[in-house]
């Protein structure tokens, strides 16, 4: 049951994945990715990283496609129409595949370490003692890339220091 | 007759969807739950439960949905309803009723497939939450080691059926309420997950059963009464309810995403709205009431699940308060509210606590600086507020002069003219 349960959530990835790049309307196209994300969240619950399927489900299904639909509604969607305007996409396919392929041939040359019928549920508190002790400088650098990211979108979403003069009292309020 | 066979198609695949999701999701809390062989068996147990929670939640909603009116109408000097049945008790059925035989009509310019899956989209995950909460020790379809971070985990997902809602329905007040919706429900969600964090620090563990054993002899609301405050501001905002229901604002949106809604999938959303403000209810008297427990030992079975429906009721009861009381927020001060306010506060909670359980100073330290912070904002606001106030009225007598010295002699020309 866990197999075909596994190629069920593995299907519904590859639809999502292939409905992202084929469909015609971007909204669609952010749905069709959190429907590939979701699929994610499910091997990742098949192979006992249930702590991975709920960030999964929380950061790319809640946060990432919120953020997503929420640029896309902003911005004029009819502008977007056809899905192959990008002249350079012989370049992004080329990556693409030799992306896939290291890391396909990564998996199947070390599948014999990673037999999930053999692994059990991963503790949280384990996790969370191996991520701040083991390996807490890496951590630490990724909640710094993190911080500069936040600056910096601060920083580009600030308006001009002429428009930014806040008008006080009950005037500048309602603007 | 066609437009008949449509709407039994439409049905027919939102159930289906409906039941597939539900199956996923049984499937999902098993895996969750236990690392074994998921038979056929466990299947169908944990099918019908679903089944027995979908039902008691209902009931909950219908009795919700008569509270409020009940006390709502008492707060303002009226009875509310009392024609259907006794004390109207029966007046949300026939409400329920009325909207499913209402017509289901879909905006001409709206992505149908969308539109009427966005309200599933928003019920289906303020549902699934009941999986992991607790009515009492035993009494609770699965009890995930993660039952907290799922809670959280759940509550995003339900924004982007809103924000889908709004887009899906072709109209701009429907987009403008679902942006409205995404924007409120990410920024409330931080404070949200910071006094849940808190919660989880000083119980040591994420699963709800844990929170309301280590509150057997002090609840978390006499230890965190800020985090409590944050967490039932956060939780209103979460839901949409009144001095936070920017996104429905029927006076700016006229409805925000639901405007295009009618009959049953109206009655969707309506229901994932009750079921999550219960929800809320629920899991803040699970994480700071003590849930079904109290402090003069074990009861039993059926006495702590009236215990805990009980709290649960009292905070909803709270939260019906709220909204027969404050009138809506502005946008503008809801987000402030939130980034300057909530999050701040409930960042300050989460160090004040890492500290107090790293340092092992004793838990009476906890209240104390907990009530130290709530001053700062309330000190804070108490000194603007005058100021503010102050320079508002010196703004409004210049301005009252202007207005009196000049327009006049114009408006007497107009007229004039």
């Amino acid at each position: 049951m866990g197999l075909v349960l596994f190629y069920i959530a593995g299907a519904v990835t590859l639809f999502g994945a292939i409905g992202v790049v084929t469909t015609r309307n971007v909204v669609y196209g952010a749905l069709f990715l959190l429907v590939s994300l979701a699929g994610v969240a499910g091997a990742f619950v098949l192979l006992y990283a249930e702590f991975l399927a709920l960030v999964q489900v929380l950061i790319y299904g809640g946060g990432i496609t919120v953020v997503i639909l929420f640029a896309l509604m902003l911005t004029r969607t009819a502008e977007y129409e056809g899905p192959g305007e990008n002249r350079r996409w012989p370049l992004a396919a080329a990556v693409s595949i030799a992306l896939f392929s290291l890391l396909a041939f990564a998996f199947v040359s070390d599948a014999g370490r990673y037999n999930s019928a053999t692994r059990s549920a991963i503790d949280v508190e384990e996790l969370g003692r191996v991520l701040f002790e083991q390996w807490a400088l890496p951590f630490e650098i990724v909640s710094i890339v993190l911080i500069v990211a936040l600056i910096g979108a601060v920083v580009i979403g600030r308006a001009g220091p002429e428009e930014d003069e806040p008008e006080p009292g009950p005037g500048g309020a309602a603007r | 007759m066609r437009r008949r066979a449509g709407q039994a198609v439409v049905l027919g695949i939102v159930v289906a969807g409906l039941l597939g999701i539900l199956g996923a999701l049984v499937v999902t809390a098993q895996a969750l739950g236990t690392p074994e062989v998921v038979t056929l068996e466990v299947f169908l147990l944990l099918a019908a439960l679903l089944v027995v929670l979908f039902t008691l939640l209902t009931v909950v909603v219908l009795t919700l949905v008569w509270l409020e009116r009940k006390q709502l109408g008492r707060m303002q000097s009226r009875v509310g309803p009392t024609r259907v049945g006794p004390f109207g008790l029966l007046q949300p059925v026939a409400d329920a009723l009325k909207l499913v035989f209402k017509e289901d009509v879909a905006p001409g310019t709206s992505s149908k497939l969308l539109f009427f899956a966005a309200p599933i989209l928003v019920f289906v995950p303020g549902f699934v939450v009941w999986l992991t909460i607790p009515f009492a020790r035993d009494v609770v379809v699965r009890d995930l080691d993660m039952g907290l971070f799922f809670f959280i985990a759940m509550s995003v997902v339900g924004i982007v059926g809103l924000l889908l809602a709004g887009w899906s329905s072709g109209s701009k007040y429907a987009v403008l309420g679902g942006i409205r919706a995404a924007a409120q429900l990410i920024s409330y969600e931080i404070p949200i997950i910071m006094i849940v964090l808190t919660v989880a620090m000083m119980a040591d563990s994420m699963s709800f059963v844990a929170v309301v054993e280590a509150q057997r002899t002090v609840p978390y609301i006499a230890v965190q009464p800020l985090g409590f405050i944050v967490f039932f501001l956060a939780g209103l905002a979460e839901v949409g309810r009144t001095p936070f229901d920017i996104y429905p604002a029927e006076s700016e949106v006229v409805g925000g995403p639901f405007v295009e809604y009618s009959g049953a999938h109206w009655a969707i959303f309506f229901l994932a709205e009750y079921v999550n403000t219960f929800a809320i209810g629920a899991v803040g008297a699970l994480l700071f009431l003590g849930g079904w427990s109290w402090p003069f030992g074990d009861l039993p079975t059926a006495a702590a699940v009236a215990l805990f429906l009980g709290k649960s009721y009292l905070i909803v009861t709270a939260i019906f308060w709220v909204r027969a009381t404050y009138p809506r927020l502005r946008i503008d001060q809801l987000m402030s509210l939130g980034w300057k306010l909530l999050i701040p506060l409930s960042f300050a909670v989460v160090v004040t606590t890492a500290v107090q359980l790293f340092y092992d100073w004793p838990l009476w330290t906890l209240p104390v600086m907990s009530l130290a912070l709530l001053a700062v904002p309330v000190v804070m606001q108490l000194r603007m507020g005058r100021r503010r106030a102050l320079a508002d009225a010196r703004r409004f007598a210049e301005r009252a002069v202007v207005v009196e010295a000049q327009p006049r002699p114009q408006r007497a020309q107009e007229s004039g003219a």
